[in-house]
């Protein structure tokens, strides 16, 4: 960088004193990434479980979601807040209104000063989250996270919606049989780091390496960060770029919303096809408009229930969060603790013109 | 509050009558913005149970310790006529560099040191197009913004980028306080970084050239003032205390990513604005920028202690906002009105 005036040398010289001085702070010992302390607090609960042990009355649980104007977030801590009545409990839904990582950590702190008896938290990012989580666990509130999963070590339980395996496969397999195995397919998510939204797209890449898919080719991954019209204008970014798609999989119910939308409205009606998860009231004008023709996802209902009900049985001490564990869900029955604190609420529902008409969430 | 430095602001000369000092400190809005802080923190305190608890307090201040830390530098900027919007893309690239070299395998010690030079870097660009091009600066970080952030996630792409050093990391954390307080040690530093900015601009010739260039740039060039030299250095400045934000935003949350920070440039300038800030340039006081970096803070915190709802506090800190603008552009004009009265009637005989 060559300057010739003496303002940019100047500018030069005091941002290099800057910059010297903070190196001279710091310790020359040289901290890298293969020189790790171990330091690894791990959020062990030395707790017996007592499976016998009744739920407790008046426990304070809340919801903690991505954002809180997402509807099928909403639909999800609303059954959940409805099943803390059941067992004598309360629930409320607190949360940034974007799905930035870091929006969700000052509800956090919040929700420790107000002393809540359990946290349910869907993780934007399985990191930025764990401070506060694993200060939420030191003064025994219990964590559970629900929908997208923190870091292992940051909650005590995560009630999967389905086995992330299975969900990622399915919609590549739904997706082929409705394309005949061939062209080129894109993924719309939702944002970069979601967790879940992560492990699904991992495994959707799985399945594509199989010989059968062999002539279909995943071109883009395109992030609409659970916003409307970013999603929006994802699609027709996706549609512009690659006017030969043969399919979009968007494993979000806000990005499949707003993809049918704008695809609805398109010369590409018709000869693109739209898989995805998504709520049976958002899509059921696409399904009888001939945009979509299928779409998967759990009973978002029992996923808050099941939620709720865990987070009870984790504040009660029939529960630690370790495998084996056994709990009852309400009407839901009994449920079984999986590998790493895993509680698996079932197979995800393909909805189609045949049955939409029989779901109302 | 142990947070606000004190500031000996120098009134600005105003033309026309000269009203009393007591009064003009009375009717200053940085002077409200302090009065309505600790109004908010004193109806926390008596209201809110958990508010006045050590680590809500500590945790409260250190959740804005970097909008805080970039404001310091925004105030100098807008008493100087000048805005940089390409701040929170310039942390969310420190950001994404200190996650994409540490995945590199560097030692911590040197990328700390590599990511201020690129803030440096930032600023200079910044600066060389408002002061060599002649654009004018809104115009100019509008187009940084996108470029900073397009380089964030070129620099890391999607990823996010963890297990940074427990040492470092705990000194961001707002669970580490200087030891008998509630001070955070990112809070720490800033009160460091205000008490010297204040210095800066309120009692060194350096100062009074911003807000010489603020009120009237012309002027202020013929006066001698090094005017390009000195917006050159400001972006540098902002450049540099952006970047190191992106450090302590990447520690504090355990995570480094190339979004971190999204639309933070509203919030600071928000502050920067609800401090009293003038945005035509020439007024102001860092005080009141302080006092509305933590008012915004501390509201949103108690807010939030009570439930209510994310709309309804975006709605409280617009409000907010819009009284700073309205309220002293009204009294100036009731004072003024009195002024003329007083001068049309005749003094009374004695």
């Amino acid at each position: 960088m060559m300057l010739r005036n003496a303002a940019g040398r100047r500018a030069v010289a005091t941002a290099a004193t800057a910059v010297s001085l903070a190196l001279a702070l710091t310790a020359c010992s040289g901290t890298t990434k293969d020189s790790k302390e171990s330091g690894g607090a791990k959020a062990a609960s030395s707790a017996k479980a007592d499976p016998d042990a009744p739920l407790k009355k008046g426990l304070k649980i809340a919801f903690l979601p991505k954002q809180i104007n997402n509807p099928y977030e909403k639909i999800v801590d609303e059954a959940g807040i409805e099943a803390a009545k059941e067992y004598g409990g309360t629930g409320k839904e607190v949360g940034p209104s974007d799905a930035n990582a870091s929006s969700q950590v000052s509800y956090i702190n919040t929700l420790i000063q107000q002393r809540q008896d359990a946290i349910l938290v869907a993780a934007n990012d399985p990191n930025a989250v764990c401070g506060p989580l694993k200060q939420a666990m030191k003064k025994d509130i219990k964590v559970v996270a629900y929908d997208s999963d923190t870091a292992k070590d940051c909650r005590q339980l995560f009630i999967n919606q389905a086995s992330s395996e299975e969900i990622g496969r399915s919609l590549v397999r739904h997706l082929g049989e409705q394309i005949g195995y061939k062209g080129k397919v894109a993924i719309l998510s939702a944002t970069q780091n979601a967790t879940n939204q992560n492990t699904w797209i991992e495994f959707m890449k799985e399945e594509l390496k199989l010989p059968e898919y062999k002539e279909m080719e995943l071109v883009k991954v395109a992030y609409g960060d659970d916003a409307d019209q970013k999603s929006f204008q994802q699609t027709q970014g996706l549609m512009q770029a690659y006017p030969d798609l043969k399919g979009i999989i968007s494993p979000t119910t806000v990005g499949i919303a707003a993809a049918a939308r704008y695809l609805s409205d398109s010369s590409y009606k018709g000869k693109v096809v739209l898989n995805g998860l998504g709520t049976p009231n958002q899509m059921r004008k696409y399904v009888k408009d001939g945009t979509v023709e299928q779409f998967s996802l759990w009973n978002p209902e029992e996923l808050g229930y099941l939620g709720s009900y865990a987070a009870a049985a984790l504040a009660s001490g029939q529960i630690t969060g370790a495998e084996g564990e056994k709990f009852e869900a309400g009407k839901l029955g009994e449920y079984t603790i999986g590998k790493d604190g895993e509680v698996i609420l079932g197979e995800p529902t393909v909805f189609d013109s045949k049955n939409i008409d029989t779901f109302d969430f | 509050m142990t947070t606000a430095p004190d500031t000996k602001a120098a009134p600005t000369p105003r033309a026309g009558s000269k009203p009393s000092p007591v009064r003009s400190l009375a009717l200053r809005w940085d002077t409200a913005v302090g009065v309505l802080l600790v109004a908010v923190l004193v109806v926390g305190l008596g209201t809110t149970e958990g508010f006045g608890s050590a680590e809500n307090l500590a945790f409260a201040f250190n959740d804005i310790a970097e909008v805080a830390i970039i404001a310091l530098p925004m105030t100098l900027l807008v008493v100087a006529g000048q805005v940089d919007l390409s701040v929170a893309s310039m942390l969310g690239l420190g950001s994404a560099l200190t996650g994409a070299l540490w995945e590199a395998g560097w030692a911590f010690e040197t990328i700390v040191p590599v990511v201020l030079l690129v803030g440096v870097a930032g600023g200079l660009l910044n600066g060389w197009l408002v002061t060599k091009v002649g654009l004018p600066s809104l115009a100019v970080t509008i187009g940084t913004l996108a470029l900073y952030r397009g380089l964030a996630s070129v620099a890391l792409g999607s990823d996010a980028v963890t297990d940074f050093p427990q040492v470092y990391a705990d000194w961001a954390v707002d669970t580490t306080t200087v030891p008998g307080t509630f001070l955070t040690y990112p809070v720490l530093l800033f009160i460091v970084l205000a008490a010297v900015t204040a210095v800066v601009l309120h009692a060194t010739g350096l100062g009074r050239s911003l807000f010489a260039i603020g009120s009237q740039e012309e002027a202020a060039y013929f006066a001698g003032i090094r005017v390009k030299r000195i917006k050159l250095l400001l972006f540098v400045v902002t450049g540099l205390f952006s970047a190191f934000a992106g450090v302590v935003f990447t520690l504090r949350y355990g995570s480094a990513r190339a979004d971190n920070g999204l639309g933070f440039e509203m919030l600071v300038i928000a502050s920067v604005l609800l401090g009293g800030i003038d945005f035509d340039g020439g007024k102001g006081t860092l005080f009141g920028a302080v006092a509305g970096v933590l008012l915004i803070g501390v509201l949103k915190n108690l807010l939030t202690l009570n439930d209510i709802a994310n709309e309804v506090q975006v709605i409280v800190t617009g409000l907010l906002l819009v009284a700073s603008v309205l309220t002293p552009r009204v009294i100036a004009t009731v004072v003024e009105r009195r002024h003329r009265r007083a001068a049309n009637t005749p003094a009374p005989q004695p």
